[in-house]
């Protein structure tokens, strides 16, 4: 979990020009860290790569537009980690 | 190409979908009212038109690779680099290969090389979403048509 959160807290300083001691796993990356839409999808692209996943983002804005989902569940980093983490799993079959 | 109508890509050479790439080709022309501020007596393509021909074959990798079912529209260029002057009547071979496809969006790498040599290049996101409407996606696949694309490797789209 701190690995995964290491890497994309690095991966957003980089691409958006965010101090690194300012992103925290509590921190919610539109909130807080004022990410667009835009910057959003250079982070994706950067974990999927990194993971070697596909983020469903298409699916959460989904679930959020239809409130069955908070935006919380997603974006606040610790949240969205575990999602990685899950997908990594998944991915590998390995399960968590 | 068609500046005026930013109808850039003439004919589409190759679309491989296993291989994700395309291959495109735009002849510059000799005239046009755009030359006549690009720039006085010193012709040449702009360069944000060439960065448009770019994405424009990637656009239609990509819209081809959705089986006309996602429609890209532009987002972002990043490492884009424009290497030569492009001037009327010259060639271009564009190509685009998918770097990435994610969940609504795809990163490409396009350039443009002429006799060979390349002139630019970029890396180019796009978002990608539902044609807005059947009318939009049915001009699409007329503009497809017009250019060549092989319309058979996307049939059950």
């Amino acid at each position: 979990m701190s690995s995964t959160f290491d890497t994309v807290a690095n991966i957003i300083a980089e691409t958006c020009d965010i101090p690194r001691d300012n992103i925290k796993p509590e921190s919610h990356a539109i909130n807080d860290l004022g990410i667009d839409s835009l910057d959003f999808l250079d982070i994706a692209f950067a974990i999927d790569k990194t993971f070697g996943i596909k983020m469903p983002l298409e699916q959460w804005t989904q679930e959020v537009n239809e409130g069955k989902a908070t935006t919380d569940q997603y974006f606040v980093l610790q949240n969205l980690c575990a999602r990685i983490d899950e997908l990594v799993a998944a991915k590998s079959g390995v399960k968590l | 190409m068609r500046l005026e109508y930013f109808r850039l890509i003439d004919r589409i050479l190759e679309f491989d979908p296993a291989g994700r790439t395309i291959r495109a080709e735009a002849l510059v022309p000799t005239e046009s009212p755009i030359f006549e501020g690009h720039f006085p007596g010193y012709p040449l393509m702009p360069g944000v038109m060439l960065l448009e021909t770019m994405a424009q074959a990637s656009g239609w990798l990509i819209i081809g690779l959705t089986r006309f079912t996602r429609m890209p529209f532009l987002a972002a260029f990043k490492e884009a680099k424009l290497r030569s002057f492009v001037t009327p009547g010259q060639m271009l071979a564009v190509s685009a290969k998918l770097a990435h496809e994610g969940s609504g969006f795809a990163v490409t790498e396009a350039e443009i090389a002429i006799e060979g040599k390349r002139v630019c290049n970029a890396t180019i996101t796009f978002r990608l979403v539902d044609f807005p409407s059947a009318k939009f996606r049915a001009g699409m696949q007329e503009a497809a048509v017009a250019i060549a694309f092989p319309m058979e490797t996307v049939a059950n789209g």
